[in-house]
């Protein structure tokens, strides 16, 4: 605070001397900056260090990230990949959106809900109509309570949502070890890493756990996984699932698959979204463009204009 | 030259309330009509064969097979 104090007292002797001379010599010239030039090098010198050691200190208390983890609790931070969906003028790839479904009903499904997507949300993205019906139908939901207070099965509807796994949070817990398998409705929404991250998970795992690396009993390695033991364990090998379309089911166009198709899960809108973001942009810059020239056309007789002071002729 | 067509465009359109209303309205939809057509054409070329119109005559007649089994 001292050292402060001191350094700030020069600059305002040498300011207000500065403003002394502009005074005295005002009367004499009436083009103002020719002399603003001329400040002492020391006073710049110190100036500048104050102002580094200011801006230093700020970034040495509030600048720094803490780390309250190790690494190996980080988790390995996933690699980056070029995903076309992601790019702002692209929509989801929908072929590939459909072999994702096909890879999350024969594959994730068995343990993961999705519980926040219903069927009709398919319909004209990935699958046609009766397609939808077929396997909604699949699928047995409760009633309504009838005349007499029972609760009956019916066949699935466009309207009903995705059913899970499991009826509860417990007999999830309970078939998978005590671990939860997460529900994947917003999945890339809530994981740091998004796509890059889910990718990486799916594809991430090694034969067999690195030398030194302690796995528990029904615990599987991946270095993706904050912690590096997940209860999941590598499900994505080639072939798994058949496409219909004839790709081939490899382990890398798998994931690649049913990332973009739980992308599209937590952001339906997207398409839609970017298309009208580039109609928005598209719009806005013709009329920004307008509003620069109605400005210059306003401004034109202001600012060309010239204001001249005649003195008044004093009297002889 | 400017002048002439601004007293037409003035002596056409605007001079007449009714006609002036009547060709904003117009005019509002012309161009958005023309806007949508437009942007839509464009986002379609950078998009084409990833969307749903683009891949569903796979699947349009494949229904009725999926039903059976």
């Amino acid at each position: 605070m001292l050292a402060r104090t001191v350094l700030r007292s020069v600059p305002f002797r040498g300011a207000a001397r500065q403003s002394l001379n502009k005074t005295s010599s005002r009367a004499s010239s009436s083009s103002a900056g020719s002399e603003s030039t001329s400040s002492p090098i020391h006073l710049t010198v110190t100036a500048s260090i104050a102002t580094a050691v200011a801006l230093g200190s700020a970034t040495y208390l509030y600048g720094q990230e803490a780390f309250a983890m190790t690494p190996a609790e980080e988790g390995l931070h996933a690699t980056q990949y070029p995903w076309e969906h992601a790019k702002w003028n692209k929509t989801f790839d929908h072929a590939a959106l459909r072999r994702g479904f096909q890879v999350y009903r024969e594959v994730c499904a068995s343990c993961h809900s999705l519980t926040r997507v219903p069927w009709r949300s398919f319909v004209g993205v990935t699958h046609t109509v009766d397609e939808m019906k077929a396997f909604a139908e699949e699928n047995e939901y409760d009633t309504e309570p009838n005349d007499q207070g029972e609760i009956e099965k019916r066949p699935g509807k466009l309207s009903d949502y995705i059913p899970p796994p499991y009826p509860n949070e417990e007999a999830a817990r309970f078939a998978n070890g005590g671990a939860l398998p997460p529900d994947l409705s917003l999945i890339v929404k809530g994981r740091h890493g998004g796509c890059n991250y889910i990718f990486s998970l799916l594809t991430g795992y090694p034969d067999e756990p690195p030398a030194g690396a302690a796995v528990q009993e029904g615990m599987n390695f991946n270095p993706f996984f904050p912690g590096t033991a997940i209860a999941m364990a590598r499900v994505l090998f080639d072939g798994v699932v058949e496409y219909e379309d004839g790709t081939p089911a490899t382990t890398s166009q798998m994931a690649k698959d049913v990332v973009e198709f739980l992308n599209w899960a937590a952001e339906p809108e997207m398409d839609d979204r970017k298309k009208m973001g580039f109609k928005a942009l598209t719009l806005l810059t013709g009329l920004f463009a307008l509003s620069v020239w109605v400005k210059r056309y306003k401004w034109s007789p202001i600012k060309t204009r010239k204001v001249v002071y005649s003195p008044p002729v004093p009297r002889r | 030259m400017a002048g002439a067509l601004a007293s037409s465009i003035y002596q056409t359109l605007i001079r007449r309330n009714a006609v002036y209303l009547t060709s904003i309205f117009v005019g509002a939809f012309a161009f958005e009509i023309a806007f949508d057509t437009s942007t839509n054409k464009i986002w379609d070329t950078w998009n084409r064969g990833r969307q749903w119109k683009d891949i569903k005559y796979q699947y349009m007649n494949k229904a009725e097979e999926e039903d059976e089994d």
